[in-house]
């Protein structure tokens, strides 16, 4: 069946009216579309066509449009369709792209790891930093593209860089951190998501955050990037003290880093987190950077006060559901560090590791951005479906305690991460009620006020569904062994704090 | 004592000779001669022969529209009287069946060429050469024999022709490049577009056949021919391409692609370096946007010699400088114009005659490299009419095709047999 | 360090962007100016054909 619109007096360029006819014609219940302007010979070749049951009241200055199928709904939407802003097209390629924009000077780049090579090498070439967030390139390419970024006297963040901030800007997953004296140079993305997060939360501020690659600080690579990343930083007028975030490097990276900071032009905080002798979690880290800055650090906060939890006897643990890498590493140290056994899909070294992801025992911290779990699924950083599905299981568990819950806000995070988790913290907690348990969900939202999301909003949302908030991650796995254990949680490790 | 000369690697010798057959390309004089019958200046055209588009093809394998378009040459010709005896003559072999780019010449769509047909003749005269391309037409040329699509040929053949003849003889020839390159000025691509250039060889023409002396009758259907035929310029566009490229050919060790052409089965290329060879693959379909009442399941895929005019750097690859073409194609303005950037990324040059006002007078780009596709994965953009699947329509609609990249793979791994293994 | 990195610092990023569009996005919402590259991977050429290639480009 075909039905026609006649809109009055409306001229449509024939260009548009071509693409009109198409899409009408692409909806659900339309076979076919035209859309012509009703001249005596369009009107002519409309009814030719079979678009025109019988005559139609049009003039040449008036549009008609015509659709055949089931649906005249279609018709509708002529409006909307006219108004649709055409597609924007960019550049194919770096090179057009580069020479549209002859002042560009970073090239992020995020294609497949077997591509992602030969773009940063043209990106280089070129005379472009890289920003690299790719991961699965083979060595000898990380290799080949650190030497050439030295030769050409540019930064090579990456391959796996999730996370840098240059002049305040952030590449990748990164927060809207306040300017600051703290440069910051790191081998993970999330480590420095957290120490930027907390030193805006300090109210001391971040200059720059140069990310280099989870393989950067290998003996292979040998801190290629990070000692680029450290010089600049010693060189920068907006730089007064430098932290260096990362999982302990190889040894013979880890003295050469030790033997430059020693001799750096300003003061150096090396968090090597999990070596003795770095600060033991990322918010000491923080603590300590902002100190050798010179910006007035908070007293450190007591444990924080929990409310009461009626917990059952049978529940007796915890389990950490991380969407960062970085902070399910600090958790487990900070629970080795208290002497309380767990398991993980990505355990420390010589630390059990979990015999099926899909199903916890004992106290375990699972890390939800592993590869085995986001393989063809969005991170959980952008989506908490899997995160949701996995704290009703834990709720269902009789022997759970606490549940963590680390919240990541910023650019390139969900829109709304605490209210994707709301929903299901709150079912999770009904379910354990009407088992008759009390289930204790802990949140820390890892983000800051000036972050698309905000800090303050975001922790409401969390609170309202009845989690608890703490302030920084060791501070939240600290509360979480106090009410697994029922040690307060003064008696623990203090200075893991 | 001097040290003998190095011997330049493979890859110098194919950057020179793509220098040099660039060069000749881009040194092209097209001037239109002449407007004759096809026996009288198509070498090798013999008395039951029909030029086609496109690569070699046998008549049981051709596309629908074409063999329209041959069944309609037989009756013109009048090799047979009804579409019946036209089709038992021709598949009993009466009628021999070759591509128009194996006797210097083009024809757009089915490109049919039969001995009575006049073609337009252009000489390239930076190099003595000279091509012809059939004319064009929006019914014979898509498969359409009835009464009323070959009475366009024959009035063609009988009036206009030998009148616009005489008005060349009276010009001494019509130099087209000044013609073309003010065309791509006013909004032309000199494929789908050609009205300026039409325009413009009527307005050249008209006053000739006047002095010409040509008679009232055929001077009027002439010149209200030339008034309303606004693809008329596309032959010669595609004549110039033609006459052009031909110097450019057997250029050793060079990778320049000198002709793309369809026939609605296959899409064939043809190299420098490896002369009289065709590299051919399945046709694509064209995406493009259609008259009402038809739709992509009735259209044939990719037909004609057209893309000659792709090969020397216009149509699609002017693009951005036509926005007029959109309506028959598709697309806005800012996809043109990524389209011609694109295909900066796979030519050699640019040309220093044909500039686009868009960029900035910029040249419009020229040479297509097989190496430079393969490596980029970006294929040459052709825009084009689209036919009917089956003979007995005229024109349904248009729209962009890429040429498929399997042609330039095919083309360089025989490049590399005949030129790698015995470096 | 060198004139490009106390370029990028002092400057901030002037951004193109290979990939993921989301990445050009936040770029945008931070008033970071992105060219995005409509990137398409390069086209899948058997063995010899991309041999050859490689070595005669």
């Amino acid at each position: 069946m075909t039905r026609a619109r006649v809109l009055r007096g409306r001229y449509v360029d024939s260009v548009v009216l071509m693409r009109l006819a198409r899409e009408l014609a692409s909806l659900d219940g339309v076979d076919d579309a035209a859309a012509m302007m009703g001249t005596d010979a369009n009107k002519a070749l409309l009814a030719d066509g079979g678009f025109l049951d019988g005559p139609v009241e049009a003039g040449p200055n008036d549009l008609v449009v015509a659709v055949k199928g089931a649906s005249g709904e279609a018709l509708g939407r002529v409006e909307e369709l006219l108004e649709a802003p055409a597609a924007a097209v960019g550049a194919r390629t770096l090179a057009q792209a580069a020479a549209l924009r002859p002042s560009a000077n970073v090239a992020v780049i995020s294609v497949p790891g077997a591509y992602a090579a030969a773009e940063a090498r043209t990106a280089l070439e070129l005379g472009l930093h890289v920003f690299l967030f790719s991961s699965n390139v083979p060595l000898e390419q990380e290799l080949e593209l650190k030497q050439l970024a030295a030769a050409r006297g540019l930064l090579c963040m990456g391959p796996d860089c999730g996370t840098a901030l240059i002049a305040g800007k952030g590449l990748g997953f990164a927060n809207a951190v306040r300017r600051g004296p703290v440069g910051v140079v790191g081998a993970s993305g999330t480590g420095i998501q957290a120490v930027t997060a907390l030193l805006d939360r300090f109210g001391a501020g971040v200059s720059h955050a140069i990310g280099c690659g989870s393989r950067d600080l290998s003996e292979a690579v040998a801190g290629a990037t990070a000692f680029a990343g450290l010089e600049a930083l010693a060189a920068d007028a907006a730089t007064s003290a430098i932290a260096v975030v990362s999982k302990p490097p190889a040894p013979a990276v880890a003295a050469r880093i030790r033997a430059w900071a020693a001799t750096a032009p300003k003061p150096v905080v090396l968090g090597f987190i999990g070596d003795r002798a770095s600060p033991p979690t990322l918010a000491a880290l923080a603590r300590a950077a902002a100190g050798a800055a010179g910006a007035a650090v908070p007293d450190q906060e007591p444990p924080e006060e929990l409310p009461h939890f009626d917990l059952a006897p049978s529940q007796r643990f915890l389990r950490g559901l991380y969407a960062g890498g970085t902070l399910a590493y600090e958790a487990q140290l900070v629970l080795r560090e208290a002497g309380i056994p767990c398991s993980s899909n990505a355990p420390l070294r010589g630390e059990r590791r979990l015999a099926s992801v899909a199903r916890s025992e004992g106290h375990t911290i699972l890390d939800l951005g592993a590869e085995e779990l986001t393989l063809g699924r969005p991170h959980p950083m952008i989506d908490a479906r899997l995160r949701c599905a996995r704290l009703l299981q834990e709720a269902e568990d009789p022997q759970v305690a606490v549940v963590l819950l680390d919240v990541v806000l910023g650019y390139g995070a969900a829109r709304d991460p605490a209210g994707d988790l709301a929903g299901a913290i709150g079912e999770a907690r009904a379910l354990a009620a009407r088992d008759g348990r009390e289930l204790a969900v802990l949140a820390h939202v890892l983000g800051t006020e000036r972050d698309p999301q905000g800090l303050r909003r975001q922790e409401r949302t969390l609170r309202r569904a009845g989690a608890v908030l703490l302030t920084t991650s060791s501070a939240m796995v600290e509360a979480a062994i106090s009410l697994a254990t029922r040690e307060p949680a003064a008696a623990l490790v203090g200075s893991a704090r | 004592m001097t040290t003998a000369p190095a011997v330049p690697s493979l890859k110098e010798r194919i950057d020179s000779a793509n220098e040099e057959a660039l060069a000749r390309l881009v040194a092209a004089d097209p001037v239109l001669v002449d407007v004759a019958p096809a026996s009288e200046v198509v070498e090798g055209l013999e008395d039951r022969m029909i030029l086609h588009s496109g690569p070699p093809i046998t008549w049981e394998r051709m596309c629908g529209a074409q063999r329209g378009s041959v069944l309609g040459l037989v009756l013109f010709e009048g090799w047979a009287g009804t579409i019946e005896e036209a089709e038992r003559l021709v598949a009993s072999g009466a009628v021999t069946l070759e591509p128009n780019h194996h006797h210097h010449g083009v024809g757009p769509m089915a490109g049919t060429t039969s001995p009575s047909l006049p073609v337009w003749v252009v000489e390239n005269e930076a190099f003595g050469n000279r091509a012809y391309c059939r004319p064009t037409d929006a019914a014979q040329q898509f498969g359409d024999y009835s009464d009323a699509a070959l009475q366009g040929i024959r009035e063609w053949r009988d009036l206009r022709a030998p009148a616009v003849r005489a008005a060349l003889r009276q010009l001494g020839g019509l130099p087209l490049k000044p013609l073309l390159a003010r065309a791509l000025a006013m909004g032309d691509e000199l494929h789908n577009r050609p009205n300026a250039l039409s325009a413009l060889v009527a307005t050249a023409l008209a006053p000739a056949l006047v002095q010409a002396g040509v008679e009232t009758e055929a001077l009027v259907k002439t010149l209200l021919w030339l008034r309303y035929d606004e693809f008329l310029g596309l032959a010669l566009s595609m004549a110039a391409a033609k006459a052009a490229t031909e110097p450019a050919e057997g250029v050793e060790a060079s990778t320049l692609v000198t002709t793309m052409a369809r026939n609605g089965v296959e899409f064939g290329i043809r190299v420098s370096g490896l002369p009289g060879r065709w590299f051919t693959a399945p046709a694509p379909a064209v995406d493009g946007l259609y008259l009402p009442g038809f739709g992509p399941q009735d259209a044939g895929l990719d037909l004609g010699d057209s893309a000659i005019t792709e090969t020397v750097g216009w149509g699609g690859f002017v693009l951005a400088g036509a926005p007029g073409i959109l309506a028959l194609v598709g697309g806005t303005p800012e996809q043109a114009t990524q389209v011609s950037r694109d295909m900066r990324e796979i030519t050699l040059g640019t040309s220093p005659d044909y500039r686009l006002p868009v960029f900035a007078f910029a040249g419009a780009p020229v040479g297509i490299d097989v190496r430079k596709v393969l490596k980029t994965g970006i294929r040459p953009t052709i825009d084009t009419a689209i036919a009917h699947r089956d003979p007995g329509h005229p024109k349904i609609g248009g729209g962009l095709v890429r040429a498929p990249l399997d042609c330039f793979a095919r083309a360089f791994r025989a490049f590399g047999q005949e030129y790698a293994e015995s470096a | 360090m060198s004139g490009q990195v106390e370029d990028l610092l002092a400057r901030g990023p002037d951004a193109v962007n290979v990939g993921v569009r989301d990445f050009a996005e936040a770029l945008e919402a931070q008033e970071v100016p992105v060219v995005q590259v409509e990137w398409e991977p390069p086209p899948e050429l058997d063995d010899d054909v991309a041999a050859l290639l490689e070595e005669l480009t």
